[in-house]
C-alpha cells in the first residue's frame, strides 16, 4: 500500500530533525520521542516516515512503538490524566482514585471523552510518592486526590476549555 | 562591588516540593524581597531534594539553620519581614523536635528524621544549586577526577573500590570493582560506561533525587570509572516520567563541558570522554540491563540470554560497563576519603550507606540515607515517624515488583543483601513501602503480578504465560472464589516461573506472591474458606450499611450509586439493598458524615 504524506511543516519539522540524529548510533527512539511531540501520537503514516527517512523497515518501526507504553497510536485529548498506579499510591487507595475518575468522565481508562478535553491513562510511579495518591494532569501534579479534589480539578480544565 | 548576602535561603526544588508549588514560593519570596529593598542581602537558591517530603513545601534558611515546613505563599509576607529583615524566625512555621518541642535552631540534626541519618551519596542534596557547577566544585567536585587522572593507574582504582567493599546499588549487590575489572581486562578498542537511571520500581525516587539535586555527581562518577575501565564514551539512561532529572543533567553535562571536565583531554592527560543522555520510553524491563542496553540501541528492550555477560559484548557487542545512579554517586566519595572509611561503615557482607525511599502509610515520607546495619524498625518508626492515624503497622514491601512484603517480627533485622533475601525480600533499588492494617496483603499481591504481568516483554514463555496464569488465581482468590488447592497450584507456579524465566523480571516477579504466602498465608486462607478480607479490601466480600443513628438523610450515597441500590427520604434513614449492592464502595467514599460500615 502506498502511504501518502503531505508536505507540512509538521513533516518538515521532523525531517529535519531526522537527518540531523540520522548519523548517531540507535536514534530511533529519540526520534519517536520527537515525532510524538510533533503530532501527539504515532499514526501509521507517521511510522511509515519515520522507517523510509530512516532507512529502516515500517515493521521495525512498529515494533518499538507498540513495545512502549511511552507510545501511543491512538489520538489523546487535549489534557492528559495519568493515574498514578505505583505501590504508595495504591496502598493509599489509587485504585480507587482511578475508579472515581472513569465514574466522573463516564469513560474508562485507556479511552478519550467525546468532547475531546481529557483522555485518562495510567502511570507507573511518578516519584512524587510521599503526596500518594497522586495524579498528574498534563505536566502538573495532584496529591492526595479525593474524589472532592478530581471534581474541582476537572472542573478547573472544563473552564479553561469553554 | 557586589555586596556579599547575609542570608542563603534554600528552597527544596525536588519533585515533591515542586508538586506542592515551591515554585509559588520562591517567586513570592523574590517579589518580598524587593518589596523590603532587601535583594542583595538574601540569595535565594534551588536545591535538589532535602529528604522531608512529607513537610514539603520546605525551606532551609542560613547561617541560622532555621528549617521552615509546610509552606504557603501566603506565609512569605511575615517570614521576610520579621526573619528576614529583623532576624526573628516565624515560629509557627519552623520545624519543632519532636521530642523536646523547641525550635530547630542549631540545625536540622536536631529532628529524629535527621538524627540517624548518614548521608554520603545524598550529602549535596539540598544543599547545592544543582545548576550550578561552581557550587559542586565549591564542595571539592570533579576533585576526585582530578586525583585519579593524574594521580593513580585504573590497577590502582580498581583495587580502591574492591576494598571499599561497594557493591551495586541496582539491587543485585554485584562487587562493583570487581566488574570494573572484568570490563577493564576485556580488550577491545572501544567500551562504554553507562548509567542505569530507569528507576522503574514503584515507590522508589531515589535515582531521581540524586539526578535532579546532584547531577554532577553521576558525571563525575562516570568519567572515573570510564577512565578505569578504558571507555571514551558513556550513557545515562533515563525514564521519561523523569523530566526535571533530565533536564538537570542535560544542564550539568553542558557545565561539564564547558569546564573542561568532558571532553578532550581532561585535566590535560591523555583522557577523552564524552556523555550522552537516551530517554527510554516507559518499559519496566528496560531497568533489565540488557534489555536497556537493547533499547539505547533504539530497539525493542527485549533481554538476551546470559552470558555473554556486558562486560564482554554490551552496548553494540562492545565490552560495557553498567552501573545504576546510586553506584556512581557513591564513587568520588570512596575515592576522596579513602576505601577504609568506607568500608568502616555497614555491615560484614554490605558496607557504606543505602538511599532509601519512604512512602505508604507512615508519617514521615521522603527520602533518606542510612548506614548499612540499620534495622527497619529503626528506619520506619524512628526515622520514618511510624504509621499515621494511630492504625497498626503490618508489612514493610522491599525491593519492588521483586521483592517481598516483610512481618513485624523481622522489624529488628539489620538491613544488608543478605538478610533480606534471607527474608524473602530484597534490597533492590531502595523503595520502602509500609502497610498498615488496612492494607490486604492478598491484594497487594495480585496488585504486583498485575504490574509485572503487563511490564513482562512476551520473549519468553515461562514469564508470558507463567505470570498471567499466576495473577489469575491471585484475582480468583481476591473474588471469594478460591479454592484450598489454588494455594499448592500458586507455590508451585511460583518456583517453576522462577527457576525457567530468562530473565531478572520473571526469576523476581513471584516473590511479592511467595513472601506474603510465607508471613500471611491466613489471609489467604480467610479469603477462601471464610470469604472474609480483614482489611475490608477486596470489595466482593465486604458488605456495606448504613449505621441508622448517623445518617443525616442527605441522600448523597442514593445518588452516587452506580446500581441505584439504595434508597430512602428526607427525615428517614437511608437503607442499602444488599441483594442488589455490587460492593463498590463508592457510598462508602462520598458519605460526608462516615456513617457507612463495612464487614467482612
Amino acid at each position: 500500500m502506498q502511504i501518502h504524506i503531505p508536505d507540512n511543516p509538521q513533516y518538515r519539522e521532523l525531517g529535519a530533525y531526522i537527518q540531523d540524529v540520522k548519523h548517531q548510533k540507535g536514534p530511533l527512539i529519540k526520534v519517536l520521542h520527537k515525532a510524538q511531540s510533533i503530532f501527539g501520537y504515532l499514526p501509521r503514516e507517521v511510522q511509515y516516515f519515520v522507517a523510509r527517512e530512516l532507512n529502516i523497515t515500517e515493521s521495525s518501526v512498529y515494533g518499538v512503538v507498540t513495545f512502549y507504553n511511552f507510545f501511543s497510536t491512538k489520538p489523546k485529548g487535549e489534557n492528559e490524566i495519568n493515574v498514578c498506579l505505583g505501590t504508595a499510591c495504591y496502598v493509599r487507595g489509587a485504585d480507587k482514585v482511578l475508579s472515581m475518575l472513569e465514574d466522573e468522565l463516564e469513560i474508562s481508562n485507556g479511552e478519550t471523552t467525546k468532547d475531546n478535553i481529557f483522555s485518562l491513562n495510567t502511570a507507573r510511579c511518578f516519584g512524587a510518592c510521599g503526596l500518594a495518591p497522586a495524579v498528574m494532569i498534563n505536566e502538573e501534579v495532584y496529591g492526595h486526590v479525593d474524589r472532592k479534589k478530581i471534581k474541582k480539578m476537572l472542573s478547573e480544565y472544563r473552564t479553561k476549555e469553554e | 562591588m557586589a555586596t556579599v548576602p547575609k542570608l542563603d535561603v534554600l528552597i527544596c526544588g525536588g519533585a515533591s516540593c515542586i508538586s506542592n508549588h515551591s515554585h509559588d514560593i520562591k517567586d513570592k519570596i523574590f517579589e518580598e524581597l524587593k518589596k523590603n529593598g532587601i535583594e542583595d542581602e538574601v540569595r535565594v537558591i534551588e536545591t535538589g531534594c532535602m529528604g522531608p517530603c512529607e513537610l514539603g513545601p520546605v525551606m532551609l534558611v542560613y547561617p541560622d539553620k532555621v528549617f521552615y515546613q509546610r509552606l504557603k505563599p501566603s506565609d512569605i509576607e511575615t517570614i521576610v519581614s520579621d526573619h528576614f529583615v529583623k532576624g526573628r524566625p516565624v515560629e509557627e512555621k519552623v520545624l519543632v523536635s519532636e521530642t523536646t518541642r523547641a525550635i530547630i535552631e542549631k540545625g536540622q540534626q536536631d529532628t529524629d528524621f535527621f538524627k540517624k541519618q548518614t548521608k554520603v551519596v545524598l550529602s549535596n542534596c539540598g544543599r547545592i544549586d544543582p545548576e550550578n557547577i561552581e557550587e559542586y566544585i565549591s564542595e571539592n567536585g570533579y576533585a576526585a577526577l582530578g586525583s585519579v587522572l593524574t594521580s593513580s593507574t585504573p590497577d590502582e582504582v580498581v583495587e580502591t573500590i574492591k576494598k571499599s567493599g561497594l557493591r551495586g546499588r541496582g539491587g543485585g549487590g554485584f562487587p562493583t570493582g570487581r566488574k570494573w575489572e572484568f570490563v577493564k581486562n576485556t580488550t577491545n578498542d572501544q567500551k562504554y560506561v553507562v548509567c542505569n537511571a530507569d528507576e522503574g520500581d514503584p515507590g522508589a525516587f531515589m535515582d531521581r533525587s540524586v539526578l535532579e539535586g546532584d547531577p554532577h555527581c553521576i558525571i563525575e562518577g562516570m568519567s572515573i570509572a570510564a577512565y578505569t575501565v578504558g571507555a571514551n564514551k558513556g550513557y545515562v539512561y533515563i525514564r521519561a516520567e523523569y523530566p526535571l532529572a533530565i533536564k538537570r543533567l542535560e544542564h550539568a553535562i553542558e557545565e561539564a563541558r564547558e569546564y573542561g571536565f568532558l571532553g578532550e583531554n581532561i585535566f590535560e592527560t591523555d583522557f577523552s570522554f564524552d556523555l550522552e543522555i537516551r530517554i527510554g520510553a516507559g518499559a519496566f524491563v528496560c531497568g533489565e540491563e540488557t534489555a536497556l542496553i537493547a533499547s539505547i540501541e533504539g530497539e525493542r528492550g527485549n533481554p538476551r540470554p546470559r552470558p555473554p555477560f556486558p562486560a564482554i559484548s554490551g552496548l553494540w557487542g562492545k565490552p560495557t560497563l553498567l552501573n545504576n545512579v546510586e553506584t556512581y554517586a557513591n564513587i568520588r566519595h570512596i575515592i576522596l576519603k579513602g576505601w577504609e572509611w568506607y568500608a568502616s561503615i555497614g555491615t560484614e557482607t554490605s558496607k557504606g550507606t543505602k538511599v532509601f525511599a519512604l512512602s505508604g502509610k507512615i508519617k514521615n515520607t521522603g527520602l533518606i540515607e542510612v548506614p548499612m546495619g540499620t534495622t527497619l524498625r529503626e528506619l520506619i518508626f524512628d526515622i520514618g515517624g511510624g504509621v499515621p492515624d494511630g492504625k497498626k503497622f503490618k508489612a514493610v514491601q522491599l525491593g519492588g515488583p521483586s521483592g517481598g512484603c516483610v512481618p513485624e517480627e523481622y522489624l529488628d533485622t539489620p538491613i544488608d543483601y543478605e538478610t533480606l533475601i534471607e527474608l524473602g525480600a530484597m534490597m533492590g533499588s531502595g523503595g520502602v513501602i509500609v502497610m498498615d492494617e488496612d492494607t490486604c496483603m492478598v491484594n497487594t499481591a495480585r496488585f504486583f503480578l498485575d504490574f509485572t504481568k503487563s511490564e513482562s516483554c512476551g520473549k519468553c514463555v515461562p514469564c508470558r504465560v507463567g505470570l498471567v496464569q499466576l495473577h489469575a488465581l491471585l484475582d480468583k482468590i481476591v473474588k471469594g472464589n478460591g479454592e484450598l488447592e489454588d494455594l499448592d497450584k500458586l507455590e508451585k507456579l511460583c518456583y517453576s516461573v522462577k527457576k525457567t524465566s530468562l530473565c531478572g523480571l520473571g526469576q523476581t516477579a513471584p516473590n511479592p506472591v511467595l513472601s506474603t504466602l510465607r508471613y500471611f498465608k491466613d489471609e489467604y486462607l480467610e479469603h477462601i474458606q471464610d470469604h472474609r478480607c480483614r482489611a475490608k479490601v477486596c470489595t466482593n466480600l465486604v458488605t456495606y450499611t448504613i449505621v441508622e443513628d448517623a445518617c443525616r438523610s442527605c441522600g448523597i450515597c442514593a445518588k452516587n450509586c452506580p446500581v441505584d441500590c439504595i434508597s430512602g427520604e428526607k427525615g428517614v434513614p437511608y437503607v442499602i439493598n444488599q441483594d442488589i449492592c455490587i460492593s463498590c464502595g463508592t457510598c462508602y467514599d462520598v458519605c460526608p458524615f462516615d456513617a457507612i460500615t463495612t464487614e467482612s
